[in-house]
């Protein structure tokens, strides 16, 4: 066993995430990018794909979620999510208007339509999902001083 | 159509300058502080030019997405969101230009500018929008964002007021979420003006007061309102002091104050019963916080009880429901802005420089730092209400409206809490920039250019602030933005004459 095996939880553990963990990230995928035509969308595959690896440091320890999100990466891509958001709904400008849905809305129920909605959805979950596991690695790693000066 | 593709670009500049920062102001060193610089120097000059539109073409409306409004959301220009758009950026800018030299001491400046920038975009989308569900989430923005910032010093009692601000600004827009539940209930709209449409047509029942009574908590704890103003003592002097004097002087009002007005006067209509309770909770803000403000010793912390204070005249002058009260209130409103992010930035160069925020520590800066001393003294000046000074225009009309509508008893508390006001600040004078300079502080020297200039513009707009009341400057932004509350529900008849342009 590699040295990365040692941290974390125990075997059983270990060895039903290594199973599943591509599963969830795949139904992440699948949640955002068929979010414009059944339930779902950028905001809840985000959170499942996050969830992903959240359950990754969960079972394995901080140092093997970090190889494959680091923090530097998660932080780049919350701000790319937004900075892709915020251009889409800019280049609405060129119909007109702030928002527009200016490309071709296609046919309905097709994975190719609505325009710009599954664009949206990417932006978001990029969003989400580095901001959600931000968000968990901070809550992980912040240390309570309290007890200290007292 | 043409003048009003302005309006999403109060939105869309500062979210911009925020994801822009965060995303490479860490690669490039100085990229922060230029593209901060730019977003709010455009935002400052948009806004004024927002004026000068509303002016030449009335009321400026936006179909976000060519979605027409009621069905999709609409943005709004009109007289009183363009003259908060100019307080609110006008802060802001001067804000940025301080926050230049005082943010070195922190270490992540990027950070601050992202969160400060979300901020701003969070007040001015709830200044522009005409949809309510979309102010609530604009709402949120911002208020998150400044959760953030009170705690960026990540301190105990930084992150104890943060934590304490966000328990209780979480309650806050709850109650506001719960009041445009009740009210989609009731009027089966969410645009602002289409509710104010239905409400006139199936008049008030009890729901509405109910939702009266939810946005009085909501808004008001916004607004920090006494009894709902805990959080405030606390939270505006833990942050640092650019983003208390952004708290103080924009954030209660944007959020507060503004969305407080818009939804009584334009969308649910004021009624006897409203206006007795707006000048029955300004007075007692005024009083109280007041009374608690004269003995603190903290710096900040007296100036954020002050804050509460002043904002209870706002309330008043609104509440009054005159003409003369709500351009009063107004007016103050605009002067409250300016001297006190003005005091709060002065007393961040006091912090910046000692070290200390205890007033008892202080003494005889003003021989050590002349510009901070005399940029301090015009802005305790201005908010004490002694003339010429911007504040006793303000205060002045306030105390002759509530005459005028015969409320005596508020025109005397008024007086009185002005006179308490002259006391507080005299007080800091005394303790902090005159008298002899202590042997500690001889080393000391004034603040970076940026500070200084910063805090100078802004005691010049506190010397002229009474210009604003000129005839015609007050033809083009007092008086404009006093006449869409006077209107009050007619509000949507404007509206929808806007949108079928």
């Amino acid at each position: 066993m590699s040295r990365e095996h040692e941290k974390g939880m125990s075997l059983i553990v270990k060895t039903i995430t290594r199973l599943t963990v591509g599963l969830i990230l795949l139904y992440g995928i699948y949640i955002v990018s068929h979010g414009h035509v059944s339930p779902g969308g950028g905001f809840a595959g985000g959170v499942i794909i996050a969830l992903s690896f959240i359950h990754l440091m969960l079972a394995y320890g901080k140092e093997v979620a970090f190889k494959r999100l680091s923090r530097t990466v998660a932080s780049f891509f919350e701000s790319l999510g937004a900075i892709m958001f915020l251009v889409i709904a800019i280049l609405g400008f060129t119909g007109g208007y702030f928002f527009l849905n200016f490309i071709a809305k296609g046919e309905p129920f097709k994975l190719f339509s609505a325009g710009i909605i599954p664009l949206c959805n990417i932006a978001i979950c990029l969003k989400v999902g580095a901001g959600l596991f931000g968000i968990f690695v901070a809550l992980v790693l912040l240390k309570l001083e309290s007890g200290e000066k007292k | 159509m043409g003048a009003s593709n302005i309006i999403p670009l109060f939105v869309v500049i500062p979210l911009a300058g925020a994801f822009l920062i965060s995303l490479l102001g860490k690669k490039i060193k100085g990229l922060a502080d230029i593209i901060g610089v730019i977003s709010g120097l455009s935002l400052c000059v948009l806004s004024f030019y927002a004026v000068r539109l509303y002016n030449i073409h009335g009321v400026l409306t936006y179909s976000v997405g060519a979605w027409m409004p009621p069905i999709g959301i609409g943005m709004i220009i009109d007289g009183l969101s363009a003259f908060m758009l100019v307080t609110v950026n006008l802060v802001a800018f001067c804000v940025v230009v301080y926050s230049l030299n005082y943010m070195e001491k922190y270490t992540a400046k990027g950070k601050f500018y992202t969160l400060f920038f979300l901020m701003l975009s969070g007040m001015n989308g709830v200044i522009i929008t005409g949809d309510m569900f979309n102010l609530f989430v604009f709402l949120e923005i911002a208020a998150v964002a400044s959760y953030a910032l009170v705690a960026f010093g990540t301190e105990k009692h930084e992150l104890e007021a943060a934590f304490k601000y966000a328990v209780m600004g979480t309650m806050g827009s709850l109650f506001v979420l719960l009041g445009i539940a009740f009210l989609y209930g009731y009027t089966s709209t969410l645009n602002m003006a289409d509710m104010g449409a239905v409400i006139s047509r199936k008049g008030t029942g009890n729901i509405v007061l109910m939702v009266i009574i939810l946005f009085l908590m909501g808004f008001g704890l916004k607004a920090a309102l006494v009894p709902f103003h805990a959080w405030l003592p606390d939270a505006h002097p833990s942050a640092p002091a650019p983003i208390s004097a952004m708290l103080s002087g924009v954030l209660i009002k944007a959020l507060g104050v503004y969305a407080l007005c818009r939804i009584f006067y334009n969308v649910i209509g004021v009624s006897p019963l409203i206006s007795s309770i707006l000048m029955f909770m300004g007075t007692l803000s005024m009083v109280v916080a007041g009374l608690l403000a004269i003995g603190q010793w903290d710096y900040k912390r007296l100036l954020a009880y002050s804050s509460i204070s002043q904002i209870g005249y706002i309330i008043l002058g609104v509440g009054l429901g005159t003409p003369l009260g709500i351009l009063g209130g107004l007016f103050h409103l605009f002067n409250h802005s300016i001297f006190k992010s003005l005091l709060f930035l002065n007393s961040g160069a006091v912090e910046y420089t000692t070290g200390t925020r205890d007033l008892q520590q202080m003494g005889g800066l003003a021989h050590k730092m002349p510009v901070t001393g005399a940029t301090g003294l015009i802005g305790s000046m201005s908010i004490a209400g002694i003339p010429p000074f911007s504040g006793f225009w303000s205060k002045l009309i306030i105390i002759i409206a509530a005459v005028e509508a015969q409320k005596f008893a508020y025109a005397f508390w008024a007086a009185l809490i002005s006179i308490l006001t002259l006391a507080m600040y005299v007080k800091v004078l005394k303790y902090a920039f005159l008298g002899n300079l202590a042997e500690k502080w001889k080393q000391i020297k004034e603040v970076p250019i940026f500070m200084k200039l910063s805090m100078s513009t802004l005691a010049i707009i506190c010397m002229v602030g009474g210009v604003l009341l000129f005839a015609n400057i007050n033809d083009v932004f007092l008086n404009r933005a006093s006449e869409n509350l006077l209107q009050g529900r007619k509000y949507a008849v404007m509206v929808f004459k806007g949108i079928r342009q």
